[in-house]
């Protein structure tokens, strides 16, 4: 056995695989996540109150998923955390010392724990990207994540007349789900076009056939709205939402193949919801206070711009730091199994397993098929950098301190306010409790020219703390597994295609 | 119509449902056992429940505890996501408003 402490912050399907990969190793695993369940975004599961006999109707791969967790959480050698959140990462003095120690708020009522572990796997996920519009702030929108945990989280419909919207290949699960729930799907609309999503899919199709269980999965996902006859709109976007206290009507335009709208094209439809995602946001807050390098989006139109971000890992998933690894979301939007792909990596390495294990050659190559996956995304996909013709001058960007576009502008025009901090604290975009989690993309984008220094994720706290919490000593950690039986190290068990044949 | 909830007896998940009562400012609404405070106030026909400092209706954006939008007061336990958090039979929630001279401003207890 390795003897380390791998902590393992998030418990998707790339924590989770990551843990796995330890625990096969030989290490000792502290598995964190702030639900109360497994699963992550990907594997969200109903609450155990509702105790349901079929969860598995709900969830593509869950047979799979269900072995892995069970597995993983039931193993000798892992704590499983559940409700704990990590709030901060503290470097330590030399780097020679090891992965920051992990401050962590546990269980409900809240009980501060410091970890300190011999490496450190982060595989904390993304949160959907939106981008406003006049009227997104309306009660009645929502994102397209939050739809689909409401629905597959706790089995709430937000409507019965529906329009999801944005781009990327996540609305049709989100509208699919909706569909199974009983809604009625309007339209999905997807603001790139034939040519840019034909581009990305259609060009060197043997790379997709690599990631069969996505592509199939989507397939799918196709095939049930063609059963229900929603319509697919390619090159539109939703460009406003109106209503009185909430979402009574949407406008949605043709766009160019920039974003910028097509005058005359507009279309109003009566909804009583809408679901609105233009991709991810990685949570990188973590990464950030570890002191992790971060890498620009590969490809893409949008490249080159502030908000899109991941962070950089080499073949082995490690991190600029030492002792931290990253895997998932948070170094680039491929789905489900390139993250599992990706954990399984991170976690068999940051355990110290053998380097020559034949299952990392086949780890290593689905994760790079997702890389693939990825990069194609970014391709069919990117943002259009002419969205801002959306805008009004009212139009709410901080929807926490309702600054509006007009006054993010005056402040990225102004010479004496080049400071992203001093803008923040003259335009209070990003002052107000997300922190900046929902706009700050969007006002790192809209002032991409101006704008010096740190980017939009540098916060002090990952998770928001009480004061009389940090007042209290830490405890120290109870749960932590003693290894009762010496490990033999085994082989990292996954191979990412197992999930996709349940 | 509102956000409602997938009946029970056509889920195929296959769910139990045990009611619960929690009251928002007071007036009573039933919930499930497992939903969250955001799950039984969409679920109750109520969109919004929060107040943006412009006084602009606020109730769930993001679903998953990023966006802050849907905070409450639980039992005395001020700035909750309630859409993170279980309700639990007999939870008392007070509605928060970041609006000026609204009486709950958010902002004095800060
Ligand atoms: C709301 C939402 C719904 C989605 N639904 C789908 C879907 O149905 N189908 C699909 O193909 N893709 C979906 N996605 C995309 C999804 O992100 C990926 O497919 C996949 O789940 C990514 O895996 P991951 O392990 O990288 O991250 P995630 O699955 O996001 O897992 C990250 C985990 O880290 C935990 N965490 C984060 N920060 C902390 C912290 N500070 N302390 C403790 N724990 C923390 C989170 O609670 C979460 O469980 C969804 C994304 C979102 C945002
Ligand atoms: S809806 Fe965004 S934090 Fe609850």
């Amino acid at each position: 056995m390795t003897g380390r402490h791998v902590v393992v912050v998030g418990a998707g399907p790339a924590g989770l695989a990551a843990a796995d990969a330890a625990l096969a190793a030989g290490a000792e695993v502290t598995l964190i996540d702030s639900a109360e369940r497994p699963g992550g975004q990907y594997h969200r599961m109903l609450p155990e109150a509702y105790e349901a006999t079929d969860p598995g109707a709900l969830q593509h791969g869950y047979r799979s998923f269900d072995r892995r967790s069970r597995r993983v959480l039931g193993h000798p050698r892992c704590s499983w955390w559940a409700e704990s959140s990590v709030w901060a990462l503290e470097r330590r003095d030399s780097a020679d010392d090891g992965p920051p120690l992990v401050h962590v708020l546990r269980g409900t009522p809240r009980r501060r724990h410091v970890l300190e572990p011999d490496a450190l796997v982060l595989a904390v996920g993304a949160h959907d990207r939106v981008l406003p519009f006049p009227g997104w702030d309306l009660p009645g929108v929502y994102t397209a994540g939050a739809a689909q945990a409401l629905a597959k989280g706790e089995r709430v419909v937000v409507g019965d007349r529906v329009v999801v919207a944005g781009t990327g290949p996540f609305l049709l699960p989100v509208a699919t789900s909706l569909l199974e729930a009983g809604s009625r799907v309007l339209a999905v609309v997807e603001a790139a076009g034939p040519a840019a999503v034909a581009r990305g899919w259609l060009r060197r199709p043997w790379e997709l056939t690599s990631q069969l269980g996505k592509s199939g999965e989507l397939l799918s996902y196709t095939a049930r709205l063609g059963r229900h006859r929603v319509p697919y709109r390619m090159g539109r976007a939703v460009v406003e939402a109106r209503g009185d206290g909430r979402v009574e009507e949407i406008v949605t335009a043709r766009v160019r193949a920039d974003w910028s709208v097509v005058p005359g094209s507009e279309h109003v439809t009566a909804v009583d919801a809408l679901c609105v995602g233009h991709g991810f946001t990685p949570q990188l807050e973590l990464p950030v206070a570890a002191g992790c390098d971060l890498r620009p989006a590969a490809g893409g139109s949008a490249a080159g711009s502030p908000a899109d971000v991941f962070v950089s890992v080499d073949d082995d998933q490690r991190t600029s730091r030492p002792g931290v690894y990253a895997a998932g979301e948070i170094t680039g939007v491929a789905g489900a199994p390139a993250a599992r792909a990706e954990g399984a990596v991170a976690g068999w390495i940051a355990a110290g397993g053998d380097r020559g294990a034949r299952a990392l050659v086949t780890l290593g190559r689905s994760r790079d098929q997702g890389r693939a996956f990825a990069a194609r995304l970014a391709l069919a996909h990117p943002v259009g950098r002419a969205w801002p013709g959306w805008l009004r001058p009212d139009t709410v960007i901080c929807r926490c301190e309702e600054t509006t576009y007009a006054a993010v502008c005056r402040s990225a025009a102004d010479p004496t306010r080049t400071e992203p901090q001093v803008a923040k604290l003259a335009t209070r975009a990003g002052l107000g409790p997300c922190q900046a989690r929902v706009c700050g993309p969007t006002v790192a984008e809209l002032r991409r020219s101006t704008d010096q220094g740190a980017g939009p994720h540098h916060r002090p706290v990952a998770e928001p703390i009480r004061l009389g919490e940090l007042a209290r000593p830490p405890e120290p950690p109870p749960g932590r597994a003693t290894p009762a039986t010496p490990a033999t190290p085994s082989t990292p068990t996954d191979s990412p295609a197992e999930e996709s044949t349940s | 119509m509102s956000p409602r909830l997938v009946p029970a007896a056509s889920d195929p998940a296959g769910r139990r449902e045990r009611p619960l009562t929690i009251t928002v400012d007071g007036e009573p609404l039933t919930g499930i056992a497992g939903q969250t405070v955001a799950g039984v106030l969409l679920a109750a026909g109520r969109p919004a429940w929060r107040r943006a400092p412009s006084g602009a209706p606020r109730g769930v954006f993001c679903g998953i505890g990023v966006c802050f939008d849907c905070l409450v007061t639980v039992n005395d336990e001020r700035d909750v996501r309630a859409c993170r958090r279980r309700a639990r039979d007999g939870d008392a929630v007070t509605t928060q408003s970041r609006a000026q001279g609204d009486e709950r401003d958010g902002r004095r207890a800060r």
